[in-house]
C-alpha cells in the first residue's frame, strides 16, 4: 500500500505528513515525530503504555491505524509538559511516588488528565475504573491512586 | 534514635527517616527519561533470531535462501560467526560447564521451544520479520521432558549434554548441608509431619520488554545501550563470546523500564554487538511482547518436600528438606538460586538436626533464572506453611510454634554460619503488637540474645 499524507494537530501544532496508511498512531509518533513519551510495551492493546489523547479522549495509538486520526488533534505527554515545571497532575505524581520504574507513567498521566478534565472529583472506584487499561509490573498501584486522587484534590482547591 | 556503632557521634539523618524526591522523579512524571528502545541512530539495522518452533531437536540444517530474497534483508549470523559460542552466564564466577549455545550449530540441539539458532538484520523490522518467516529449519525433534520428577527418573530425555539432569556441584547432582543426625532426631521426635509443596514458574512481564541497540564506533569500539539490570555482567559475557577485550565494549544503561529479575541473563547484547561489527551499522535487538514472554527466562518452577521430627510441645528436632527447582534447558542463574535454598531451607529456626539436598534439575522448558529472592522466596513459603502446619497438628498457635523454634545470635546455622543479627523474636513480637495479639508473658520475655545470656529457668 502506498504512503498518503496526513494532517494532524499535535497539541495545538498543525503536522504533515507521510505515512502508510495502515502504520499506527504510535509508530508514526515515537519514530517519524520522535515523541517517545508514548512507550511500547505490548503493541496489542494490553497495557496501555502507549495512551495519548485523540480529540481529548484517550486511546491506545498501539491499536490506531494513523489514517483513522487524520484531521484530529492528538496530545502525548511532551504536548502536556510545561517548561515552567510539572504540571498539578505531574507534581502529584511526584509527591505520591505515583511511579517506579518509570515506563507506564506517561499513560497513567494522559488517562489521568482525561478523567480529571470529565470528571474533576472522582471516587476511588473511578479512578481504578479509568486506570483498567493501564499496567503497572512495578505493582504501584496504590500510589498510582493516591497520586490521581491528590491531584483531583489539588484542582478541586484552585478553583475554590 | 539511632545509634551507627559505639565509637561514632550520634548525627542527625539526612535521609533515613525522610520522602525524597527520586532524582529520576521528573523525568519519569514528564516522559522525557530515554529508554533503550526510544534511542534512534542512523542507519540503524533491526535484528531478529530465526527460533526453534519445538522443544527439543537435532538441528540438521538452516536454510535462508528466501529469507535473503526479502527486500531490505542485509546480513544473517549462524553458530560458525559467533567467535566463542558456548557460554554459562555464571562462569564469571567460577560456575561450569559452559552449556548454552549463544546460536545453536548444525548437527547439535535444541532444548527449548524459541532457542535462537539464526540471526537475521534488515534494513527494517518488518523486513528482519519477513525474513526470519522464510527461514526454514530441517529438524528432528526428539522426546522432550517438562517435569522434574520425570527427568530424574531413569530413562527421561537427556537434556544436557553430560548425561544427566542435574547440575553437578563438586561432582555430587545436588546441593547438600548435613548438621547433626536427622535420622536420629526423627527417632525421638514426638511427631513426623510432612509436606510437599509447589510453585508455579512466574513470568516477569516488565512493560519495557528487553532490549539494546549496539553502536559502531569510529574508533573500533562499540557503545551498546541496554535495559540490562546486570550491567557489568553483560558486558564481561560479551566480551568473552566476542572474543574483543572489554576495553572495545562501552555498556550504557541504568534505564531500566522494569526488570524484577527478568532482564539479567545476557542475551540480546552479544548478537547485537556482533551484528554491528559485522554490518559496520548500528543494530537494535528488542524483543516483542510475545518473545517476553515465551522466551525470556521465568522464576523457576519448584517442588519441595519436608519432613519435621517435632516434640509435644513444638520444638523441630530435626528437619529434612528435598528441592527442586526447575532451570528449564540451560542452568543460567538457577544453580546460585539452589545454593541460596540451601542456606536457608531450615528456614530461621534453631534445629539440631538438618538435612538438605538442593537440585537445579534440567528440562526442556524456557530457561528459569532469577527474580525477586530467588532461591528462598518460594522456600519460605513452603516453610511457613509447614510451620503453619505443624501448630495446629500439636496444638499450638502460630506465634508459639514460631517463637519456640526461633533462632538467636550465637546458635549455628545447618551451614555452619554463626547467627550474627537475630531479629526474628523481636520483629514478631512487634507484628503480634500491631496486630493486638497478646502474646503469653513468657513469648513477650523472650529476646534474640545468646542463649548463654538468659537467666536461669527461662524458657527454652
Amino acid at each position: 500500500m502506498g504512503s498518503v499524507v496526513i494532517n494532524l494537530n499535535l497539541a495545538g501544532r498543525e503536522v504533515e505528513l507521510l505515512v502508510k496508511p495502515l502504520a499506527t498512531l504510535q509508530s508514526v509518533l515515537r519514530n517519524q515525530l520522535g515523541l517517545t513519551s508514548v512507550k511500547e510495551g505490548c503493541r496489542q492493546g494490553g497495557c496501555g503504555s502507549c495512551t495519548v489523547l485523540i480529540d481529548g479522549e484517550p486511546m491506545m495509538s498501539c491499536l490506531l491505524p494513523v489514517q483513522d486520526v487524520a484531521g484530529r488533534t492528538v496530545t502525548t505527554m511532551e504536548g502536556l509538559n510545561s517548561p515552567e515545571g510539572p504540571t498539578p497532575i505531574q507534581q502529584a505524581f511526584l509527591d505520591h511516588h505515583g511511579y517506579q520504574c518509570g515506563y507506564c507513567t506517561p499513560g497513567m498521566e494522559i488517562v489521568t488528565t482525561a478523567l480529571l478534565e470529565h470528571n474533576p472529583q472522582p471516587t476511588r472506584d473511578q479512578i481504578v475504573e479509568a486506570l483498567a487499561g493501564n499496567v503497572c509490573r512495578c505493582t504501584g498501584y496504590q500510589p498510582i491512586v493516591a497520586s490521581i486522587a491528590a491531584a483531583a484534590a489539588s484542582a478541586g482547591e484552585e478553583v475554590r | 534514635m539511632s545509634e551507627h556503632s559505639a565509637d561514632q557521634p550520634v548525627t542527625p539523618l539526612n535521609v533515613v527517616g525522610r520522602s525524597l524526591e527520586r532524582n529520576d522523579g521528573l523525568g519519569h512524571v514528564t516522559g522525557r527519561d530515554i529508554y533503550t528502545a526510544d534511542r534512534t541512530f542512523p542507519g540503524m539495522l533491526h535484528l531478529k533470531l530465526v527460533r526453534s518452533p519445538v522443544h527439543h531437536a537435532r538441528l540438521r540444517g538452516i536454510d535462508l535462501r528466501e529469507s535473503e530474497k526479502v527486500p531490505g534483508y542485509v546480513a544473517a549470523l549462524t553458530a560458525g560467526d559467533v567467535p566463542h559460542n558456548l557460554y554459562t552466564i555464571l562462569g564469571l564466577i567460577g560456575v561450569e560447564p559452559e552449556e548454552e549455545w549463544v546460536l545453536t550449530p548444525i548437527g547439535e540441539r535444541v532444548r527449548f521451544k524459541g532457542e535462537g539458532v539464526a540471526a537475521i538484520v534488515a534494513e527494517t523490522e518488518a523486513a528482519a520479520l519477513e525474513a526470519v518467516a522464510r527461514a526454514r529449519l530441517d529438524l528432528e525433534e526428539l522426546p522432550a521432558v517438562f517435569d522434574m520428577d520425570e527427568a530424574l527418573a531413569p530413562g527421561a530425555p537427556v537434556v544436557t549434554h553430560w548425561g544427566n539432569n542435574t547440575f553437578m556441584y563438586e561432582g555430587h547432582e545436588c546441593r547438600r548441608v548435613r548438621f547433626g543426625d536427622v535420622e536420629a532426631g526423627f527417632a525421638s521426635a514426638d511427631h513426623i509431619i510432612e509436606g510437599e509443596y509447589r510453585a508455579s514458574p512466574i513470568e516477569h512481564a516488565p512493560v519495557e520488554t528487553t532490549g539494546c541497540i549496539a553502536v559502531p564506533d569510529p574508533n573500533g569500539r562499540f557503545t551498546v545501550y541496554t535495559n540490562t539490570q546486570a550491567l557489568y555482567f553483560s558486558l564481561d559475557n560479551t566480551s568473552i563470546i566476542l572474543q574483543v577485550p572489554g576495553n572495545r565494549l562501552r555498556f550504557i544503561g541504568g534505564m531500566v523500564g522494569g526488570g524484577f529479575g527478568g532482564k539479567v541473563d545476557v542475551i540480546v547484547e552479544p548478537l547485537a554487538t556482533l551484528a554491528a561489527m559485522k554490518t559496520g551499522r548500528p543494530v537494535r535487538f528488542v524483543y516483542s511482547r510475545a518473545e517476553e514472554m515465551q522466551i525470556s527466562s521465568t522464576r523457576s518452577p519448584e517442588i519441595i518436600r519436608i519432613k519435621d521430627g517435632v516434640m509435644a510441645d513444638g520444638r523441630i528436632v530435626a528437619r529434612k528438606v528435598v528441592g527442586l527447582m526447575d532451570c528449564g534447558a540451560y542452568s543460567r542463574q538457577t544453580p546460585y538460586a539452589v545454593t541460596k535454598f540451601a542456606a536457608n531451607a531450615a528456614g530461621p529456626y534453631n534445629i539440631a538436626n538438618v538435612w538438605i539436598d538442593g537440585y537445579c534439575v534440567y528440562t526442556n522448558r524456557t530457561p528459569t533464572s532469577a527474580m525477586r529472592g530467588f532461591g528462598v522466596t518460594m522456600g519460605s513459603f513452603a516453610l511457613e506453611v509447614q510451620m503453619d502446619k505443624i501448630a495446629e497438628r500439636v496444638g499450638l498457635d502460630p506465634w508459639t510454634i514460631r517463637l519456640r523454634n526461633a533462632y538467636r545470635n550465637g546458635d549455628i546455622k545447618p551451614h555452619r554460619k554463626v547467627v550474627e543479627d537475630a531479629t526474628l523474636i523481636e520483629t514478631i513480637q512487634a507484628a503480634a503488637k500491631l496486630v493486638g495479639v497478646e502474646l503469653a508473658p513468657e513469648l513477650q520475655a523472650m529476646t534474640s540474645a545468646p542463649r548463654q545470656a538468659e537467666p536461669e529457668g527461662a524458657v527454652r
